[in-house]
């Protein structure tokens, strides 16, 4: 596969992806990572190119990230956040799709709290749309940039067993970190407390762990969620300190991996919480690593998607 | 007047009827059924031939949305799509604005269905005033001006103790107490069944459980205060065999499922690509649950099959699958769906889903008609069961267009109905 096989308009999920359009976008991040090394960390490919960031849920992470990327494709950014969009006006959905459309976009990047709606998006522009993160659904550049970060330190992810810990639930990175993982041939194990395990995830095709030792047992890849003590007002564990108990990672804990297992967040980090300081600053940590491959993932999506046009509806 | 529905195959579960003869109704009575009859000097002939001629079909839960929510649907416009879907009678929710909690709200859907309603309306009071789970409603009132039931769907009466007092205070009445079975604190923010679905979509889940505690409790409090009491919408195996059980034990308890419950699972959300015509309450349940109610459709736990006609404006419903609110339009499309995925495989007779649509429900909330016998109600509906169609939501009599099932294509299809021995004027 190359880049002229590519044939979606929007990246909406991983789930929908074949091994080798994941393995087109990693292949093309390759090639863009070396534009952060320039002096002048500027490429003209995505000149004249319009793209709107549409996120209705805070964050500063993924935000900066895609316009980083957007910046050094020579794209013109605009950004729209929920605190200043029409959807606090009470404006619908779709009449902000439909506004965003006329003003003729090339690409949308949208992150919100309820899942699907990047795929309503989609549906109704013809600008190509990327999920930047839906609610509990998934996240996939997130997915994306982690399995370039781990073919990076590991060199392959096929065979590989990869823990992922903590939130389950309410974590759309899992979601298509399972997926990612599955498509490129490793095994995944998750591990949390069981008021934050969904219902049936062995249905996706994964171990589930009943505590952290199990999960973190000959792991070559560990990746720590971040956690909230309350959701919806409900107090899904007890206290922080006796999560940390349970499932925080600390550098004991962490020998039964590996020896040269790799530790990675998505961020943002509770240091103390779900991870302990020195491994989330230690040699086996690549946290910082996901921070930088993310541009260059971002970039090659950018780039797939921009060469394609049309509507669905 | 006289009228005869001529050369039809009647199908008539209460007299264990399944054949072809003449039907012939007078003063709006059923007064023959036999070969040939006679034809009579001023009667209106209907020929059936090639037809399937049945007790006028009963849909005992569907949302008519007036008073107070004309935009999605009024007792005009549900009762012709009643008729469009071949149903003569519907009963309704008190869910309205304001809610249908004592006699002036009853008689204003009496009034209504009086002068604009193409199906029988029989009208089902709140259980508790405001549908606000504290004191109970002007039962008495209610049903002194035609209510036939209570409940506050859409939402669970949740207080046990007003659950207990509505099933003993009934018992005066004689009527059911009809429970949307659904333990608020369990289904929390869930938009969809608690599952491997919704674990893919990462959409907050409604665990069975939410359904079957409520189930439970109130069976409870049944078997106590000999109350009689309806389960709405049953959607899980749990509930079922709960009911089951019961029933075994001698409760009067009954219970209806929906077709979506029958013909979809949670898998639709999914493959629908978040389609918000897949949100209702309870959700579209796992396959082991659909096929549990299959099961007590065919040994009888399973008394009515009711749509939970839900209408909603078009722009309510085009929103985010988490904001947009629960409930699907089904009058138009309850009986095509039944004939062509129930009874043309095989999983039910003819007899059998004829039963579920008029002579069960009857039975259950002790509603007039249900039954061609002699005397009874000259309530019918005619329908094909060669005619096809292919739903198409746009071509709907009802205000509200959301279904799940558009596009489907489908054999069997209602082609007339009869409201005390008259035909019911064409759409």
């Amino acid at each position: 596969m190359n880049e002229f096989s590519w044939s979606r308009k929007d990246l909406l999920g991983i789930a929908e992806l074949s091994a080798a359009e994941i393995g087109l976008i990693l292949d093309t991040a390759e090639s863009f990572r070396e534009v952060a090394t320039r002096p002048i960390k500027k490429v003209p490919t995505l000149r004249g190119k319009t793209v709107i960031n549409l996120f209705f849920e805070a964050s500063t992470r993924t935000r900066s990230s895609f316009e980083i990327a957007e910046k050094r494709l020579s794209a013109d950014g605009l950004n729209f956040s929920s605190a200043s969009s029409a959807l606090v006006k009470g404006e619908s959905l779709i009449d902000t799709a439909l506004n965003l459309q006329a003003m003729a976009p090339d690409l949308i990047v949208i992150r919100h709290g309820h899942p699907g709606v990047p795929h309503m998006l989609a549906r109704r522009v013809a600008a190509g749309v990327i999920n930047a993160g839906d609610g509990a659904h998934e996240h996939p550049t997130q997915a994306l940039l982690d399995a370039f970060t781990i073919r990076q330190a590991k060199g392959r992810i096929e065979g590989l067993r990869v823990a992922i810990i903590g939130d389950i639930e309410h974590s759309r990175v899992v979601r298509s970190n399972i997926h990612l993982l599955h498509k490129m041939g490793a095994q995944v194990v998750v591990a949390g407390p069981y008021t934050m395990m969904p219902a049936e995830i062995e249905a996706l095709g994964v171990e589930v762990a009943h505590n952290l030792d199990d999960a973190l047992r000959d792991a070559d890849v560990v990746m720590m969620l971040r956690i909230q003590l309350e959701r919806q007002g409900k107090s899904l564990i007890p206290s922080v300190k006796e999560y940390f108990n349970l499932f925080g990672l600390s550098r004991d804990r962490l020998k039964l991996a590996k020896d040269d297992v790799v530790v990675m967040h998505p961020g943002p980090m509770n240091r103390g919480v779900e991870i302990a300081s020195d491994v989330a600053d230690g040699p086996q940590s690549v946290i910082l690593e996901q921070v930088s491959n993310g541009v260059a993932v971002r970039m090659a999506v950018l780039y797939l998607l921009s060469g394609v046009r049309g509507g669905e509806e | 007047m006289t009228s005869l529905i001529r050369g039809g195959r009647i199908v008539d579960p209460s007299q264990d009827l399944d054949g072809v003869q003449d039907l012939m109704m007078e003063d709006g009575a059923v007064v023959a059924i036999g070969e040939s009859l006679e034809i009579p000097d001023d009667c209106e002939v209907f020929d059936a031939a090639g037809m399937v001629v049945s007790p006028g079909l009963i849909d005992i839960h569907v949302h008519l949305r007036e008073p107070g929510h004309e935009y999605k649907e009024t007792v005009a416009s549900g009762t012709r799509a009643a008729a469009s879907g071949g149903f003569t009678a519907v009963a309704c929710m008190a869910n309205t604005l304001p809610v249908n909690d004592c006699r002036s709200v009853t008689e204003h859907i009496l009034r209504e269905a009086e002068n604009h309603g193409r199906a029988r309306v029989y009208p089902i009071g709140s259980v508790s005033r405001g549908m606000e789970g504290k004191s109970l409603s002007a039962i008495g009132d209610m049903v002194a001006a035609g209510a036939v039931a209570i409940s506050d769907d859409g939402l669970p009466v949740s207080n046990s103790e007003l659950m207990r007092r509505a099933l003993l205070y009934t018992r005066h009445y004689g009527i059911r107490v009809i429970q949307h079975a659904e333990d608020l604190d369990l289904s929390g923010d869930g938009v969809m069944h608690e599952g491997q679905w919704s674990t893919r979509l990462g959409l907050p889940g409604i665990p069975g459980s939410a359904e079957d505690v409520m189930v439970a409790r109130d069976l409870i409090l049944a078997a106590d205060t000999l109350g009689k009491y309806h389960v709405a919408h049953l959607s899980t195996a749990r509930s079922l065999q709960l009911v089951r059980e019961a029933k075994a034990r001698g409760l009067d308890v009954t219970c209806e499922v929906t077709p979506h419950h029958l013909l979809l699972t949670d898998e639709e959300v999914s493959k629908s690509g978040f389609s918000t015509d897949c949100k209702m309450k309870p959700p579209l349940r796992s396959v082991a649950d659909r096929d549990a109610l299959i099961e007590g459709l065919i040994d009888g736990t399973i008394d009515a099959i009711a749509s939970d006609h839900a209408p909603h404006h078009p722009d309510e419903k085009d929103e985010s699958f988490s904001c947009a609110p629960f409930g699907i339009v089904g009058l138009e499309t309850t009986l095509s769906l039944c004939l062509d995925r129930l009874v043309r495989p095989g999983i039910l007779s003819l007899s059998r889903l004829v039963d579920l649509l008029s002579w069960g429900p009857a039975r259950a909330l002790g509603l007039p008609g249900g039954t061609l016998a002699v005397g009874s109600l000259a309530d019918v509906s005619v329908f094909d069961l060669d005619a096809t169609l292919t739903i198409d939501r746009h071509t709907f009599v009802s205000r509200s267009r959301n279904t799940p099932f558009a596009g489907w294509q489908l054999q069997g299809r209602a082609v007339a109905t009869f409201l005390g021995g008259e035909q019911v004027e064409a759409i």
